[in-house]
């Protein structure tokens, strides 16, 4: 405490006294991070190595590496390890994409830009809970949902998308969440942008198509590498969107990993199997992150 | 001609833009309107635009008296959390602003990559820990864990914000014989303020739509509106009009505050990146 208290009387005594000070003030955050993130860390690598179930004492004793054994082995497994890409690709690929054409869109001058920026990007503060039901219920349900009364109305038969299509559906929800999150991001991003140097390129004879590849693409590699960043954490664990709409299924047609180490953990109370669970997602995201953060590192300047 | 081009795309370019907004917005809209119809008419078919407002749908859920107990849950757990997180982060981020040394990147990538680990693969001891500390189903359990999974975030953001202060202000302070607390409460935070204020904004709205956390460690006495609402996805989801009303609830504060702080939120989301 003491070097909080003290001030230094010249700038060498100030260096050498601000590092204690320093060390200070960073290490309570970094101390309960820290714990936060081995001491859970180090109980599910050893839950992982056990017979544990929380309604069945009979089970018990080390295990070794059975239950890891067990889920490589589990078709069930395979497929929503599947289906955690397909769904962390499908809505990057689709809030990337078309977060830059909107982007751009909402760039252009036109009457009433403000309101419908305001309208584009409000799905971002709505609640998992609350948008996967909204879509479940009010919009896609097949016989009272607004989509369906208007297939009806040009005389198509509605479809129930959650049963016939859950993964894809479970997708376009998701990135309904998160599109508007790329847009405000690559939009102010986009905004940056010389509008000096847009002028020249055009003055020079460049269509729409040209500045866009030759001037905006390159001018958003950072905003667009902060967004899979931060979109990629949240995606890989998406769960209540899933938990809400078709709880996994049919079958476990939209079960991703975070979906299937819950009911694991949860719903059959396998302690064991869904540590091990747990620590094939945390090897998977490691994998992800180490990607991510040199990325992101070499575009952030600290 | 070249008139006449440009006046068809400003044309083009209003109905797109103005198309794109309504239907990214439709859900939105159409939730808030099925609120103020009345069972009936929630699951007219086909759907009406036009009817009689009724207040009887939120009546209801005001009845349940279960909703401010749910959404008392989430005010205290959201603004419990921002604190407690804002308590540890800003020392920390001061100290990597004024105070660098050759750790300091290290630390703050180190930080960011505990944001990284899924929850998932630590829900099962989480969960243990929680039922063994008597913090599950805690408005005190599901604050803590909230606090820990934005407190990277909060350290980046503040950290990008100080950053943009400038140190000889701070340096002119200690000349003067400001202590470093003195200097830290007294020259920083009023010059920081804004962003301190768009980093709590930021950690309200991540703590207010958290589910994950929230539906796993909690049930009935610290459940908060996620909780609340997820209630409702069978069967009584089929009670458009109540449900509609619950969710537009939920969900309202945290829109205003959004639509209010948009710019500032881009600039705490991309720690500074993008300007």
């Amino acid at each position: 405490m003491q070097a909080v208290v003290e001030h230094s009387p010249t700038p060498g005594a100030s260096a050498r006294k601000g590092k204690g000070a320093g060390f200070l003030l960073l290490s309570p955050a970094v101390l309960i991070l820290l714990v936060w993130s081995l001491v859970p860390l180090g109980m599910t690598l050893w839950y992982s190595l056990l017979n544990y179930n929380l309604v069945d004492p009979t089970l018990h004793g080390f295990a070794g590496f059975s239950n890891y054994w067990y889920l490589l082995t589990d078709p069930d497994f395979l497929h929503s390890l599947l289906n955690t890409f397909i769904l962390v690709g499908g809505v990057l690929v689709i809030s990337v994409g078309g977060g830059t054409l909107l982007a751009v869109l909402y760039d252009q001058e036109f009457f009433g830009r403000g309101i419908a920026r305001v309208l584009v990007i409000s799905p971002f503060f709505i609640m998992p809970t609350v948008s996967a039901l909204l879509w479940k219920n009010l919009m896609l349900h097949p016989i009272y949902g607004v989509y369906s009364a208007m297939m009806r109305a040009v005389g198509l038969t509605p479809i129930d998308w959650l049963a016939q299509f859950p993964l894809l559906t479970v997708m376009m929800i998701v990135a309904w969440e998160w599109l508007p999150f790329a847009v405000l991001i690559l939009l102010t991003a986009v905004q940056s942008l010389d509008s000096e140097q847009k002028e020249a390129a055009r003055m020079d004879g460049a269509g729409p198509v040209a500045q866009f590849r030759h001037i905006i693409l390159p001018h958003l590699g950072r905003a667009i590498s902060v967004v899979v960043m931060i979109e990629t954490i949240y995606l890989l664990t998406v769960f209540a969107e899933i938990s809400v709409t078709t709880a996994g299924g049919p079958g476990v047609a939209s079960t991703n990993l975070a979906y299937l180490i819950y009911s694991r953990a949860l719903l059959q109370f396998d302690v064991g199997g869904a540590s091990a669970g747990g620590v094939v997602a945390i090897i998977i995201a490691n994998i992800v992150a180490v990607f991510l953060v040199r990325s992101v590192a070499r575009n952030l300047e600290v | 001609m070249a008139v006449k081009t440009k006046r068809s795309t400003q044309i083009a370019v209003t109905l797109l833009g103005w198309g794109i907004a309504l239907w990214l917005f439709f859900p939105i809209f159409w939730m808030i309107l099925t609120g103020f119809k009345g069972e009936v008419e929630a699951v007219s078919s086909p759907p009406k635009l036009l009817f009689m407002p009724t207040l009887s749908s939120y009546a209801e859920v005001f009845e349940r008296a279960s909703y401010w107990h749910f959404a008392l849950n989430t005010v205290v757990v959201s603004v419990g959390a921002t604190v407690a997180a804002l308590l540890l982060a800003i020392p920390a981020a001061y100290s990597m602003a004024f105070m660098p040394s050759k750790r300091t990147r290290g630390t703050l990538l180190w930080m960011l990559s505990t944001r990284m680990l899924p929850p998932v693969g630590v829900l099962v001891p989480i969960y243990l820990l929680a039922r063994n500390t008597h913090l599950l189903d805690t408005r005190t359990g599901l604050a803590i864990v909230d606090m820990l999974t934005n407190l990277p975030i909060i350290v980046w953001m503040l950290f990008t914000f100080f950053r943009e202060v400038p140190a000889p202000i701070l340096e002119a302070g200690r000349m003067d014989g400001a202590t470093r607390w003195q200097e830290m409460t007294m020259v920083l935070l009023p010059l920081a303020l804004p962003g301190i204020a768009s980093t709590a904004l930021l950690s309200l709205i991540l703590c207010w739509n958290e589910a994950f956390w929230s539906l796993n460690l909690t049930s009935s006495n610290a459940a908060p509106l996620t909780a609340f609402i997820a209630s409702f996805s069978s069967p009584e989801g089929l009670f458009f009009g109540k449900l509609s009303a619950a969710s537009t609830l939920a969900v309202a504060p945290i829109l205003i505050f959004g639509w209010i702080s948009q710019k500032q939120l881009v600039r705490g989301l991309t720690f500074g990146a993008v300007k």
